[in-house]
């Protein structure tokens, strides 16, 4: 099976100026088609031939796996901005994370740290870990939480190609304005 | 003793067109500054203080925040040192007689760090490297660096090559291959070959 590029929900500069056209070119257009076309010319006559890109992700290794997962990490994240999403989280998901953390202001802080900190090309993630509870993670390269039975929620993504363009070395900026773009109505369905 | 960001012998546009004065400027000023920074806070008050870097980086054990930011420290103190304005000679005298025995050809060589380059996936670095006499190429994820026990490759770096996208993203975007070959044309073969005899 063949692998395709997914499309986006909104237009290339619909995050602006968060997140730029430029970057959202490179990035979706260079970055993440790279990713697919990788995995696409990985695949062929091996065991994942036929595989859903989740088994990919679950079971395999090296150049299969690093590509598999980019092309899911990068779907799953791009696909919960919108140009006016809903600001904050609410009802249930609001619920859970103040359970997990104190307070929404407490966990978008930790998840700041998270992302802030990690050292080198990963992910930030909040996830539903196998007791139930909400949890923050980071992964290092393509590295995916469904790994270890996590289901991811929200990611960012902190390799430099993400904002090198817009920010340059100030991740911190990048992610201040992540949380300007993410839409708290997709997170709540993936929470569901 | 702290350790001090080094200030470079050419100025952020005497490598133009192969790397970008804007990208020189934040890659020294911002990265390599934090990096120095990190690592002097991490050392301070500990014994790592009255050791050289060298020494440091080959320690049995090495604490996260020293492996990163010494590791970050030392390894673009090389960068900077290895890349000539002006541009590149080539392998000489008894480095190139190394790199012909070792690898089969001063091509073959390229051909060998070039693809170590481009092939490390995520932030780190491509070396080449002196163990033992031999000559041997291979990279390193972040800010690992050959002196590290950590590190598959191990020995005294003679030449390295920075693939974080800090390193190329602003004049190459996601074109690291482009950045690698431009690097080629950058190299001070002169101090190469000055580590490999030290």
């Amino acid at each position: 099976m063949s692998f395709e590029l997914p499309k986006l929900n909104y237009s290339l500069d619909a995050l602006e100026p968060f997140m730029s056209k430029q970057t959202l070119e490179f990035h979706y257009g260079k970055h993440h088609q790279a990713y697919v076309n990788n995995l696409n010319g990985l695949i062929p006559g091996t065991e994942f031939e036929n595989a859903t890109l989740e088994e990919i992700v679950m079971k395999s290794s090296g150049g299969i796996f690093n590509n598999g997962a980019q092309v899911w990490n990068h779907t799953f994240f791009f696909n919960q901005f919108s140009k006016d999403g809903c600001s904050e989280p609410r009802d249930v998901l609001k619920e859970a994370i103040e359970k997990a953390f104190g307070s929404v202001e407490a966990f978008k802080e930790q998840f700041t740290k998270a992302a802030i900190t990690l050292f080198g090309s990963g992910w930030a993630w909040l996830v539903v870990n196998q007791q139930g509870e909400l949890e923050i993670v980071q992964t290092s390269n393509a590295a995916n939480p469904m790994r270890d039975g996590k289901k991811p929620l929200l990611t960012c993504d902190v390799w430099e190609h993400a904002y090198y363009l817009d920010k340059q070395n100030l991740r911190p900026k990048y992610v201040e304005d992540f949380w300007k773009i993410v839409d708290w109505k997709i997170i709540a369905e993936r929470y569901q | 003793m702290s350790f001090e960001l080094p200030t470079l012998n050419y100025s952020y546009d005497a490598l133009e067109p192969m790397i970008d004065a804007r990208t020189m400027e934040i890659h020294h000023t911002k990265h390599h500054a934090a990096y120095t920074s990190n690592l002097n806070a991490a050392i301070a008050g500990s014994a790592d203080e009255k050791k050289t870097i060298e020494q440091i980086l080959s320690a049995e054990t090495l604490a996260p925040a020293v492996r990163n930011n010494g590791g970050g420290y030392y390894n673009h103190n090389l960068y900077w040192e290895l890349l000539a304005p002006g541009g590149s000679t080539e392998p000489e005298g008894d480095l190139k007689k190394a790199i012909v025995n070792d690898f089969g050809s001063v091509d073959a060589f390229k051909e060998a760090f070039t693809k170590a380059a481009i092939t490390r996936f995520g932030s780190g670095w491509a070396w080449l490297v002196k163990n033992d006499g031999k000559l041997l190429v291979g990279s390193t994820p972040n800010q690992d660096n050959p002196l590290m026990k950590v590190s598959d490759i191990k020995g005294t770096p003679i030449l390295g090559i920075d693939v974080w996208e800090h390193a190329y993203y602003l004049n190459y975007q996601n074109r690291r291959p482009d950045y690698v070959e431009a690097f080629w044309k950058l190299i001070n073969w002169d101090v190469v070959s000055r580590l490999f005899h030290g």
